[in-house]
């Protein structure tokens, strides 16, 4: 029998299967899309057979997936708000992972854009900047933690109004059988941060509403993303907004792409990655 | 045998003969190697030489000092600290330039963990600038940079997994990390790379423990890029205790 200010009917199997049952065709601001192709935010020009993924991440909350290689992944940030924090593994050897120092040395570039490849520490490339119209990203500040949050927002509970990024992480990397020994530095997008002459960091905020990055995977991954503020963000209050993501199939680089021989860098990147690939039967 | 000690009379430890490690004629012409000696006072605790290309690590306690001198000059130490109880919590780069607000070591700069935690502090710095952003050298990332006949070459890598090893710890638990006297500038288009040192023989940096820290160190064997100088050094690394 419901009690107190509980309107709902649940005090036997039979009527608490009816009271649940009846909420499964409600409709969130913030919700995953199935099949990815019911989208009711299709990206312009692909075709909706080809999603695999569709989902719109609430502000302080996380979404991950595993993804195959040649898989494309868009992320839009609606409102101007969102901050994609991603980390990416080899799904297929997931100790080889993300490593942000040698994804900016090696393209010689701090700043991330369109055609800079998302570097693990084996010399290989993870996945590749596609396409960008918001230039504003970082790959050096990271994500924020619970002591960072605790001081800044006066909580960083997941549970809470104001989760941190290393949080949101953890649990992500959990549901794919990672500790936080797991999580490197992470990168972000939509938060811009440049660098003084003399180091000291300027946070350059958004590039406004609307705006999209594409990630191509060039291995198949494991990505978590953690959409909540970048933690060089000077505002008082925990800003944030929803992160719309949709992943269809392509194709990874291959000879023949312009980015495939852009740098000598980028050739032994791409002929690491696609050796690998083929050594291992997953081509 | 002969004896080597600094200007104060003190004699470092090696794994090596410290009179081969330290014969100039060992190194490229014109190397001079400075021992210099510890940046603070307190009892010596652990006083060692690295030799070139080798790695080296130690637990220090809360409150000790390690001084790293540069002894050949411009011979890049690539570190990483992390908590000697939970080897979990472990440096962060953006962790430390992020609450710094620069992407710079100095002095003053707290080296903070995953968590945000102090690890250590920078309390003395006889160069301009330490390197944070330009990460570890390795077997597979050299192959990127400099080409496919790199792939025999040592890293520190290599170095990093050999010695976390003796932990029990893994790939996983190599992250990011410091370069005591690298030198990596950040250009206003974001351009970054690994350029000419600004250090010289006997330059040296101190870092205070905040917490009890395996300190690990990779003295860095890269011939491919100014790290060293193209001349792969000895280093010498002294922990005193608080005072």
């Amino acid at each position: 029998m419901a009690t107190g200010t509980n309107a709902h009917e649940t005090g036997t199997v039979l009527s608490a299967r009816v009271d649940a049952r009846a909420r499964g065709g409600k409709v969130a601001d913030a919700m995953p899309y199935l099949p990815a192709n019911s989208t009711p935010f299709p990206p312009p020009g692909v075709a909706a057979s080809t999603l695999t993924w569709a989902e719109t991440v609430a502000d302080g909350n996380y979404t991950h997936k595993v993804i195959a290689r040649g898989t494309r992944v868009r992320l839009e940030d609606v409102t101007g708000e969102a901050c994609a924090h991603i980390v990416i593994y080899n799904a297929v050897a997931p100790w080889e992972r993300l490593n942000v120092a040698d994804t900016v040395k090696i393209p010689w570039q701090a700043y991330l854009g369109t055609g800079h490849p998302l570097l693990s520490g084996d010399g290989r490339v993870l996945a590749t900047i596609v396409a960008d119209d918001s230039r504003s990203h970082d790959a050096l500040c990271g994500t924020s933690t619970a002591k960072a949050n605790q001081a800044r927002y006066g909580d960083a509970a997941p549970e809470g109004p104001s989760p941190s990024g290393r949080e949101l992480f953890i649990l992500a990397a959990a549901k794919h059988g990672l500790t936080p020994r797991d999580l490197p530095p992470s990168i972000s997008f939509f938060k811009g941060v440049r660098v003084e002459p003399d180091g000291g960091l300027t946070f350059t905020g958004s590039a406004g509403p609307g705006k999209s990055v594409e990630l191509l995977a060039e291995l198949p991954l494991i990505m978590l993303i953690a959409n909540v503020p970048h933690p060089a963000d000077p505002r008082p209050r925990y800003t944030c907004g929803p992160l719309r993501v949709h992943a269809w199939k392509s194709r990874p680089t291959t000879e023949g792409d312009k980015r495939w021989d852009a740098t000598p860098e980028a050739l032994r990147c791409y002929l690491n990655t696609a050796g690998y690939a083929a050594a291992r039967g997953i081509a | 045998m002969t004896i080597v000690t600094d200007a104060a009379g003190q004699t470092p430890d090696c794994a090596q003969d410290l009179a081969i490690v330290l014969d100039p004629a060992r190194y490229a012409d014109g190397t001079v190697l400075d021992l210099a000696g510890p940046l603070a006072d307190g009892a010596v605790v652990l006083d060692v030489i690295v030799p070139a290309r080798a790695p080296w690590s130690a637990v220090v306690t809360k409150g000790d000092v390690v001084t790293i001198v540069d002894v050949g000059g411009n011979q890049s130490g690539d570190c990483l600290l992390y908590n000697a109880h939970d080897t979990g919590e472990r440096y962060s780069v953006p962790d430390t330039i992020t609450w710094d607000g620069n992407v710079y070591v100095r002095t003053g700069t707290i080296l903070r963990s995953n968590d945000g935690n102090p690890l250590a502090t920078v309390i003395a710095n006889e160069i301009d600038r330490q390197d944070t952003i330009g990460g570890a050298c390795g077997k597979e990332s050299n192959t990127l940079r400099y080409g496919y006949h790199t792939a025999s070459e040592h890293g520190c890598r290599e170095n990093f997994l050999g010695e976390a090893s003796k932990y029990g710890m893994g790939a996983r638990d190599i992250v990011s990390n410091l370069n005591w006297f690298m030198n990596v500038p950040i250009e206003a288009d974001g351009a970054l790379g690994i350029v000419d040192g600004i250090s010289a023989p006997g330059k040296r940096v101190a870092f205070r423990a905040e917490m009890d820290v395996l300190v690990l160190i990779s003295n860095c064997p890269q011939m491919n890029n100014p790290c060293n100088g193209f001349n792969p050094t000895p280093l010498r690394v002294i922990v005193t205790a608080g005072v």
